[in-house]
This record gives structure tokens, sequence and C-alpha cells, in this order.
């Protein structure tokens, strides 16, 4: 028999792979977060000093010293209003039945790698839905109305999957307990395991929504200007009944349409306008982000 | 204090008939509202295949199916209109390797990092960050690919057009980045501790354990990271519709501008195709196109994730 070699150089070679493994790994998360962090920066510093009063109460303008973004971030602001309106109670509902009502038979299987597979399609995809069935379809135009439609289906795989994962995680005597109170399924959902659930759905909510904030693509096919030079009619009105919902098929315009718009231009001075838009859009989303995350991590604390 | 009608004689609950009945009138009702809901996504999907067909089947009717898949023009707006996907099809594979080529390799070594190296506080700090980059609009990284990555291109590279999927790419691998690697780790993380703790006794480093042992056990989860990662490229439109160019060229060189699939779909809706024509409805073949190819993608990564979860 051979003597068995000496482990210790091979261990210590091992080691230092390993070493210089981490090592390239932190070297590539430094480039990573580099070229990350420098393009935002460069975003930042590019657009902040158009970030004034002016640039929230203009029309956009051929002249970019007075061109502002009033009508996109009264747009972004309608449609979402919609997309909230239409999304939540709809994401959620479809999460609770799936996880609390369905049982396993092949409609619910259906519905759950149909859910699955939505929420890999394009949204570009969306948008050519909504230009055959809301635009030409049912006569709906290119109104706030169709795009708050188009995004509230778009982020419903966001919320129903959010809906299901906090749903979940909360533990089986929950239901049980209170199925032997005498509470049946529904007073089960509604007073026990929704409250117990919100966190993690409130997460799913505002990425949901923050999301459904920066989407371009849908919102070009189903039609929104890009040039636009007036306010939807306003939800409150002088006269009876005080309430007017003429801002739903009003044509409109979204911050990332705006931002497109100036970044494809040639002249340099409306891409500085560009990267001023891209500044409130990327506060506004990340802002969004950060608050679903934050829901998330004070929530698991609190369970411990 | 209860109301007489809800207790018997002797104070036990007792609900009236007419509570139960309004009880049960609400569970069923509840019941199928919630039903509905979840049909609703059941309706879009079919609702996305219908519009998608209804105006993709009259084009190939007057186009011919052949000559979408084989003819190498794509010139829909010249007089002559030619409507061959090819060289559309060619822009999105070419911009959606590149950013491919970016994402998998360094989207494989962050996992690996943060599953088998990271320190808990790393990872903790690290995953939400992640989070965080998956919310950053693409019209944003459009900007940047146009404005900030191809000026930086073209110093290194004489004669770069202004447009080319080279930046396009590059932009969009650093955009999915985040998304690989958050679902890779999370393949990783699901091969159970086991299997590491096995190796590490038979004197594995960790280097080793990761490639010798989790890297395998969490194969097809890794798969699907890729695959998944290529549908969401394939699918992009804001960076390669801003950075990569609009003519439709049948070319494979990163250097060149090449419209993509998607890109031509904002390009019409840019103009102003009418109801109902030839144009209109190329864009709905188009998307005919991209929504095959992003689905086979899609289902066959999330074929393989559910692999992965019912081995352990």
């Amino acid at each position: 028999m051979h003597p068995s070699p000496d482990p210790l150089p091979r261990i210590r070679a091992a080691r230092r792979r390993d070493l210089l493994f981490a090592t390239a790994a932190l070297v590539v998360l430094f480039i990573a977060s580099l070229v990350l962090f420098g393009l935002i920066l460069d975003l930042v510093v590019r657009g902040a000093p158009h970030l004034d009063a002016d640039f929230f109460t203009n029309y956009p303008s051929r002249r970019p010293s007075r061109a502002g973004i009033l009508p996109a971030w009264v747009g972004t602001t309608l449609v979402m209003l919609v997309v909230a309106v239409l999304a939540i109670p709809l994401g959620v509902g479809a999460g609770i039945y799936l996880e609390e009502y369905a049982r396993r038979n092949w409609l619910n299987d259906v519905i759950e790698i149909n859910i699955t597979n939505l929420a890999g399609v394009p949204s570009i995809i969306y948008g050519l839905l909504a230009l055959g069935l809301f635009v030409h379809g049912v006569g709906l135009g290119e109104s706030i109305l169709t795009a708050g439609l188009t995004l509230a289906l778009l982020i419903l795989p966001i919320i129903v999957v959010a809906t299901r994962e906090a749903l979940r995680a909360l533990p089986r005597e929950m239901r049980e307990g209170a199925f032997a109170l005498g509470a049946d399924r529904w007073q089960t959902v509604a007073l026990f395991l929704l409250p117990a659930a919100r966190p993690g759905i409130l997460t799913g909510i505002i990425v949901g929504l923050s999301r459904a904030i920066g989407e371009t693509a849908p919102v070009i096919t189903i039609g929104a200007l890009t040039f636009i030079a007036f306010l939807p009619p306003p939800p409150i009105t002088a006269e009876f009944p005080w309430i007017s919902f003429d801002w739903l098929w009003s044509p409109f315009t979204v911050l990332p349409i705006q931002m497109f718009n100036w970044t494809s231009r040639p002249q340099p001075a409306f891409h500085e306008l560009a990267a001023a838009a891209g500044v409130v859009l990327l506060v506004m989303t990340l802002a969004m982000n950060a608050l679903a995350i934050y829901v998330r991590y004070r929530a698991r604390r609190l369970l411990g | 204090m209860k109301s007489k009608q809800d207790s018997d004689s002797h104070g036990r609950f007792a609900p009236s008939s007419a509570f139960l009945r309004r009880r049960a009138l609400r569970a069923r009702l509840m019941h199928t509202l919630l039903l509905l809901t979840g049909t609703l996504s059941v309706l879009v999907t079919a609702g996305i295949v219908y519009t998608l067909v209804r105006d993709a089947v009259p084009f190939f009717a007057e186009v011919g199916l052949l000559t979408f898949l084989t003819d190498t023009q794509w010139t829909p707006l010249f007089a002559q209109p030619r409507y061959g996907i090819l060289p559309l099809l060619a822009g999105t594979l070419t911009t959606s390797l590149i950013a491919l080529l970016v994402a998998i390799p360094a989207g494989t070594v962050l996992a690996i990092y943060l599953s088998e190296f990271a320190q808990r506080r790393l990872r903790e700090v690290v995953k939400p960050v992640l989070e965080l980059l998956a919310g950053v609009p693409t019209v944003v990284y459009g900007y940047f690919a146009l404005l900030v990555v191809t000026p930086l291109l073209q110093r290194l590279i004489p004669g770069l057009p202004g447009f080319n999927m080279l930046s396009a790419g590059l932009v969009m691998g650093i955009m999915i980045l985040p998304y690989v690697v958050s679902l890779a780790e999370d393949a990783m993380r699901a091969v159970p501790d086991a299997l590491r703790e096995g190796a590490y006794a038979l004197g594995f480093s960790r280097l080793q354990t990761a490639v010798r042992v989790v890297i395998p056990g969490a194969f097809s989860g890794l798969t699907a990271a890729y695959l998944l990662g290529m549908a969401r490229a394939v699918g992009e439109t804001m960076v390669v519709a801003i950075a990569a160019g609009q003519n439709p060229r049948l070319t494979f060189n990163p250097l060149e501008g090449a419209a993509t699939i998607t890109t031509y779909i904002v390009q019409v809706s840019l103009g102003d195709a009418p109801y109902g024509s030839l144009a209109y409805r190329s864009i709905f073949a188009a998307g005919l196109t991209l929504f095959v190819v992003t689905l086979l993608f899609n289902i066959l990564g999330f074929w393989l994730r559910r692999r992965f979860r019912e081995v352990y």
C-alpha cells in the first residue's frame, strides 16, 4: 500500500481557490453596483438642475427652457387611480380564492398555471390586447380608462401571487381556531386571515403599482399622446353632482412616455429634460419599492 | 349583551334561522365573487390569444405564413412591402444573447457568492437592493443605453453607429441581472443543507461544494433562471426601441443597429396605421410571434422550477 500523501497542501490550495473566488465575486458585485450607481448618478447630475417648480407646472414645449411635465404627472396620477381601483380588489380576490377556496380540480389547475404564465407575458403584448379589445373592440378609445384597465391587468399576477404567499404563510391553526368558533369560510378570511396577511398583501400591491407607474410599452401601443398641451377635465366640478368622470375618457400622456419622447429627440437640451423626468420617475418607483420592502421587513420583525 | 333571539333558554349561543340564512347567502355570494376574480385571469389569457389571432389570421391569409417565416426582408412601409419576420427575429435574438452573455456569468457568480459564501448580514443588504433595482422603469434603462453607454462605447470602438445592438444588449444585461441573481440564488438555497454538510464532512472546500454539489443539485432551477431571464430579454421593449435602431436588418453583428419585434410594434404604434390595414394587422402578427417565443421559454422555465422544488 502506498502511504497516503499529505493532504495539507491540497487543502491549502482549495482554500486559496475559495478566497480567489470570493474576491472575484466581490469584484463582480462591485463593478455591477458601480455601473448601476454610476448610471443613476449621471441621470441625477444631468436632470437635477431642471427640477424647479416650473418643471412641474409647465406644459411640454418646443422650447426646452419652457418645457415641463404637468400633463404627464397629472396623467400618471389619474391612470394610477384607475389601476388601483381595479387591480387591488380583483388581485386580492383572486389570491383569496386560489389559496382559501379552491379545491384541486382541473379549473383551478388551469387558473393557477395561467397566472404563472401571465406574469411572464411581455408587457407590450398587454398593449396589443388593449389596442384590439379596449380601443377598437369595446370602443373605449385612447383614453385614461383604457390605460388604467391595461395596466391593471398587467399587474394583476403580481398582486395575486403576493396575496397567495401572504395567506399561505399563516399557520393552519388560525383557520382551525376560527372554524372552531363557528366562523364560516368568509368570516375566517375577512376577520382573521386578511388582517394577519395585510403586510404581505400590501407589499405586493405597492410593488405592482410601482411597476405600473414605470410601464411605457403598453401605453405607447394604446396610443398615449407624446405631445399634449391640455389637462383632462377635473374630477370635481362646480355644478351638481360635483363629481365628474369625464376625465376617464380623456386623451392623456404619462411620465414614462414624456421621458421616452424627450430621449428620442436629437437636441441635447431635451435629453436633459429626459434626465429630469427620469429622476422624478426613479424617485417615485424606488420610494414605492423601498416602502414595500420596509413594510415586509417590519412585519417579519414583529412576527419574530 | 346578546340579543334574545341569539340565545336559547340556557343562555347558550343559538343563532336565529334568519341570521343563519343571511350568513349562508353571504358565504355563497362571496364564494361566487371570488371565483369570478379567479377566472378573470383565464379570460385575460383568452383575450390575449383572441386579439392576437383575430388580426394575425387575415394578415397571414394575405401575406402567406411561409413568406412570413422565410422571407429575409421586413419592409412594411415601402411601396412594395415585404413581410419576412427573420430580420426582426435576428435583432431580437442578437440583443437578447448579448444581454444573457452579461447576465448569466455575472448572475451565476453572484448567486454562488450570495448563497454559499456571503455572511448573512451582507445577504440581507444585497437581497432588498436587488429587489429595489428590479423596480427601475425600463425607459430609464433605454435612456442609459442611448445617451450614456453608447457615447462611451463610441470612444472605445470608433465608427460605432449611434444606434447599435451592442449598447442595448449590454444595458439589457445589467437590467435583467438582479432578476437572474434572485432566481438563481433561490434555486441554490433550495438545495438542502444536509448535502452541503456531507460535502464539508468529506473535506470539500466551499467552492468545491458549490461546483460539485450545489450547482448539480440546483441544475434545473438554474436553467429556469436563465430561461426566465431570456424570456424577459426577448420581450423587453423600451431599451431596444430607444437604443438599438429602427431599421429591420437581417444581421447578427452587434455593432450594427437593427429593429427587434418589439421595436417594430412601437414604431407602428407611434405612427398612425389605420385600423384594419395590413400595417395595423402586421403588429399583431409580430406580437403573436413574440408571444409564442416568450411562452415557450416561460413554460420550460416554470416547468423546470417546479421540478427542482419537487426533488427536495
